[in-house]
């Protein structure tokens, strides 16, 4: 018999059913809602709460800051994304906003495996996209694409992530359940809260661990 | 879930408990005392011995099951049942009915068990106690018991029966809510453990510069006070009733 | 030939460690003023109650979840495979990587992979596996376990880990915390990119959409998913939920109960592996549903509750016991409540008859549990098992009856006779306290630490029958 079906056939074969717990009342979390300004300051304050920054940016102009920072940072390179909107804004306006100053412009426009050590070591920044933003614990919602690869948030050291100040939810729940999570999950979705950072030494904390030692977030308004 | 409390009876039943009954004898006059004050007339049963709980611990449920049958008997009336300890009452109420499930007793050890109350909550919620503090100005600590905290859900109580004290200074310890490390047999089967944990506990407790300390079990009572004692750390306890009793009883040390 | 080491040897030597003593009761008292502190202006006990209903209403569906799971993951190109103890999850997992010549494996931090030692097994098919988690990484430099679930490394202070580094891998011996997270950075970067696979545990599996959630703070879980070609997930069968809304407060009651955060940095949601035309993440994930015994611990009402444990840590963070003798005590992979009411079914009892009994039973575990598992009531479940102490609730557990000792059994026998007869019990206590001059002054253990209580003149039993006129 496979392990499949002995496992399975065990739980099949129990006395009685399951003692069923009380219906679950999710309302403890679906009752703790803010209004939008709220949303927006207390999506600021969770997230400064752990080491991550909030630019507050306008929609139309949002590069000039952005570039200020970043060339005040001397950073030398940026990956961004080509197809998504904030993409193709930012390559758009991007000579007129740098000066052809810098920071050189790229693009994850090959399979990781062709350039692993190139963006392992190269790349100094990286700036993509967000679904929206989530008050109650400052957190951001990507779901990685193909313009947009799973690593952009993770491998470079300062992650700079775009969220327009009309998509922070109250909390998560009503985030999936707005956007209906639940019709189809992509290969990966993620939350992110903050810069990469551990503990785990004497319980002190240190950032840029494994992931970016800083997150700064463009909120557009 | 908030507690109902009922209006004060008229009789209540004492069950005194088995630590009680042996090494402190006057905690539980002292209890039965404050309760009779709030003209409440007090039953004692004579044929009460022990709520079980040794044996339940140990894992020996026949033999609890055993002892705990010969007390359900004793209370007939429908008057409730006050018990001078947390331990002891959350062995009663919140076990009595898993342990006689499926069993003949099962109703009644539920009824029993919802009639249990804890001394110190019952005199502050249901008698509605207003004391009268005689004693000379000083300076308490108290040691709530876990059962007493997480099991009867009455960590309120002690603190504020002490507050109305005017001449009492309550001072909390450091990490209160952490166990004495009493525990029944776990003090002996585990003995350095359990030690450490004391230990730690008398620390805390004369860390707050008070020389005495009330609390809510005999169990923490021979603990914690056996501990100093041993150490000869000049900090000596009693169960919680013996001390409202003689703060608030004129001449309540010859009393008996 | 000295004796296997106990509960008892361990923690005596854990005891009279003082730098053991100071890491683990400042490490302690730190999580839990955080976990207060985040659940502030929340209604706990609400969603706690939500967190148990949550759990407990996967677990009775255990078996069509499961299904649902699989046939969903597969549906999202997730490879399904089960185990029905570590021994074959280790098999199942050996071959996969064999599968694809993998000579080196990066992991994510996974409980369950400690509990079925997979890296020792992989190591003997000479495929070297690496933890990347940083605790993980500090304990495995060091040849040891984990002593906390969430905080593996908690035992050791900056000094111990800043000497262990330098000596394994020649870091400067400089106490400085954010040096030693940067070089460890370097050394794993390396790593991750060499690896041809990567393993992971998952902390909640959704049946509904095929779902893999991960928790995590450091982004190594990301990168071990991400990165290597194969990604392997490892899970027991427990973690399945329903749908993605069952996460919701599972995830709102889990990092702020473990390390009082409001959420991790990443939550990483896995939903299959690498699409086409999309540019990174694994061309392969397989899930790996490891039973090893969490099948039998189901079949019973009470004891399946243990089941409904999202691996927190809440539990020791406040357990008096494990504050005081620390994680490696116990010799097992989960320690602290939740390990003592876990091991024994994993185990048997014979291999951990201490662990039931080593607990004070004050509570304070059950009482932050985010899934109100009933930590205490199970220990006592538990010790009755081991002593086969109760004929109307016949014993079930792997090696129950094994602390039952004829002496011992005889003396409660004895005591239950005397305390359901009241006249014996009367007579007998008041023949005691007549003759308490004879008390012995020295009771054992209990007087190593204590005096030993004074028998009282007269017994309230006394008092009251005078006083009521000798009516009962």
């Amino acid at each position: 018999m496979s392990a499949r079906e002995q496992i399975l056939g065990r739980l099949r074969q129990r006395k009685a059913a399951v003692p069923a717990s009380e219906q679950p009342d999710f309302s403890v979390l679906t009752r703790r809602q803010w209004s939008a300004g709220e949303r927006l300051d207390l999506f600021r304050q969770q997230i400064e709460s752990v080491h991550g920054e909030v630019m507050r940016v306008p929609r139309e102009d949002w590069l000039t800051p952005l570039v200020g920072w970043l060339q005040q940072r001397e950073i030398s390179t940026l990956l961004a994304p080509r197809q998504h909107e904030v993409g193709q804004t930012l390559r758009a306006g991007w000579t007129a906003a740098t000066g052809n100053k810098g920071p050189e412009l790229r693009a994850y426009d090959r399979p990781i495996e062709a350039w692993k050590p190139e963006l392992f070591s190269e790349v100094d920044a990286a700036l993509t996209s967000t679904l929206g933003g989530i008050a109650e614990t400052g957190s951001l919602v990507l779901w990685p694409d193909a313009d947009q690869p799973r690593l952009m948030s993770l491998v470079p050291p300062i992650h700079i992530a775009v969220l327009d100040a009309d998509r922070i939810y109250s909390n998560w729940l009503e985030l999936l359940r707005e956007q209906d999570w639940a019709a189809g999950m992509p290969a990966n979705a993620l939350l992110i809260s903050g810069p990469s950072k551990t503990a785990d030494i004497e319980q002190t904390l240190a950032y840029g661990v494994h992931g970016p030692a800083e997150l700064l977030v463009l909120v557009r308004q | 879930m908030a507690k109902l409390y009922p209006a004060k009876p008229e009789k209540v039943y004492f069950f005194g408990t088995c630590l009680i009954d042996m090494f402190y004898p006057d905690a539980g006059m002292a209890g039965i005392r404050l309760l009779e004050r709030e003209g409440i007339e007090v039953i004692y049963p004579q044929g009460q011995t022990c709520c079980g709980q040794p044996a339940y611990t140990s894992g020996y449920h026949d033999q609890s099951r055993q002892v705990a049958e010969a007390q359900l008997d004793l209370f007939p009336g429908d008057w409730p049942i006050v018990v001078p300890s947390g331990s002891c009452g959350g062995m009663m109420r919140e076990h009595y009915p898993q342990l006689f499930a499926g069993t003949a007793r099962a109703e009644q050890a539920q009824a029993v068990a919802e009639r249990i109350w804890e001394l110190t909550d019952f005199l502050l919620h249901v008698c509605q106690i207003r004391l009268q503090d005689l004693g000379e100005p000083m300076r308490v600590t108290l040691h709530t018991s876990c059962s007493a905290r997480r099991e009867m859900r009455v960590a309120d109580a002690g603190p504020a029966l002490l507050q109305q004290l005017d001449n009492v200074e309550l001072v909390e310890p450091e990490r209160a809510t952490e166990c004495c490390g009493f525990g029944g047999t776990f003090a002996v089967r585990h003995e350095q453990v359990s030690a450490a944990m004391v230990s730690d506990k008398v620390q805390a407790l004369s860390a707050t510069g008070a020389m005495a300390f009330a609390t809510t079990d005999c169990g923490c009572l021979m603990n914690i006070d056996g501990h100093a004692r041993k150490e000869q750390q000049p900090l000596s306890g009693e169960h919680i009733a013996s001390f409202l009793w003689r703060r608030t009883h004129p001449a309540a040390e010859d009393s008996r | 030939m000295t004796a296997e080491p106990t509960f008892h040897t361990r923690a005596r030597a854990s005891l009279a460690d003082p730098q053991i003593r100071a890491n683990f009761r400042n490490a302690m008292d730190g999580l839990m003023g955080k976990r207060t502190a985040a659940f502030e202006g929340w209604e706990l006990e609400e969603l706690r109650t939500l967190g148990a209903a949550v759990r407990q209403r996967a677990l009775s569906q255990l078996p069509d979840l499961l299904e649902q799971l699989e046939a969903n993951c597969e549906r999202n190109g997730i490879r399904v495979h089960w185990a029905r103890d570590g021994e074959e999850a280790c098999k199942v997992i050996t071959e996969l990587c064999q599968q694809h010549q993998a000579r080196h494996v990066i992991k994510g931090k996974s409980m369950v992979s400690e509990e079925m030692e997979l890296n020792h097994h992989l190591a003997g098919a000479g495929i070297e596996a690496l933890e990347s988690d940083l605790g993980e990484y500090i304990v495995q430099l060091a040849e040891e376990t984990p002593s906390h679930i969430i905080m593996p490394a908690i035992h050791k202070n900056t000094g111990e880990i800043s000497d262990l580094m330098h000596a394994k891998t020649g870091t400067e011996p400089r106490r400085d915390v954010p040096y030693l997270t940067s070089a460890a950075r370097q050394q794993l970067r390396t790593k991750f990119m060499q690896a041809d696979v990567g393993i992971s545990g998952v902390n909640f599996a959704v049946a509904a959409t095929g779902t893999l959630c991960l928790v995590e703070n450091e982004g190594n879980g990301r990168l071990t998913t991400t990165v290597p070609p194969v990604h392997i997930a490892v899970t027991g069968i427990e973690k399945v939920v329903g749908g993605l809304e069952d996460v919701a407060p599972l995830l709102a009651l889990l990092t702020r109960s473990a390390t009082g955060q409001h959420i991790t940095t990443y939550f990483n949601m896995i939903s299959g592996p690498r699409p086409e035309g999309h540019l990174d993440g694994p061309r392969e994930v397989h899930l790996v549903l490891v039973d090893n015994g969490r099948s039998e611990i189901w079949q019973d009402d009470e004891l399946l509750e243990t089941l409904r444990c999202i691996r927190c840590g809440a539990c020791m963070n406040h357990c008096p016991v494990y504050t005081r003798v620390g994680g490696h005590a116990y010799g097992t992979t989960y320690p602290g409540p939740i390990g003592k009411i876990l091991m024994p079914h994993l185990q048997g009892l014979a291999q951990t008859q201490d662990l039931p009994s080593a607990s004070s039973l004050c509570g304070a575990c059950g009482e932050v549990c985010p899934v109100k598992i009933p930590i205490p009531q199970l220990l006592v479940r538990l010790r009755r098992e081991a002593v086969d102490g109760d004929k109307l609730n016949p014993s079930v557990v792997r090696g129950h009856g094994v602390k039952r000792r004829r002496l011992e059994a005889l003396v409660w026998r004895l005591w239950a006779w005397g305390h359901a007869r009241p006249a014996l019990y009367r007579f007998g206590l008041a023949l005691a306290q007549r003759l308490r001059f004879l008390q012995p002054r020295r009771l054992g253990a209990w007087t190593r630490h204590r005096t030993a209580p004074v028998l009282a003149s007269d017994s309230l039993h006394a008092r009251m029958a005078r006083r009521d006129g000798g009516s009962s």
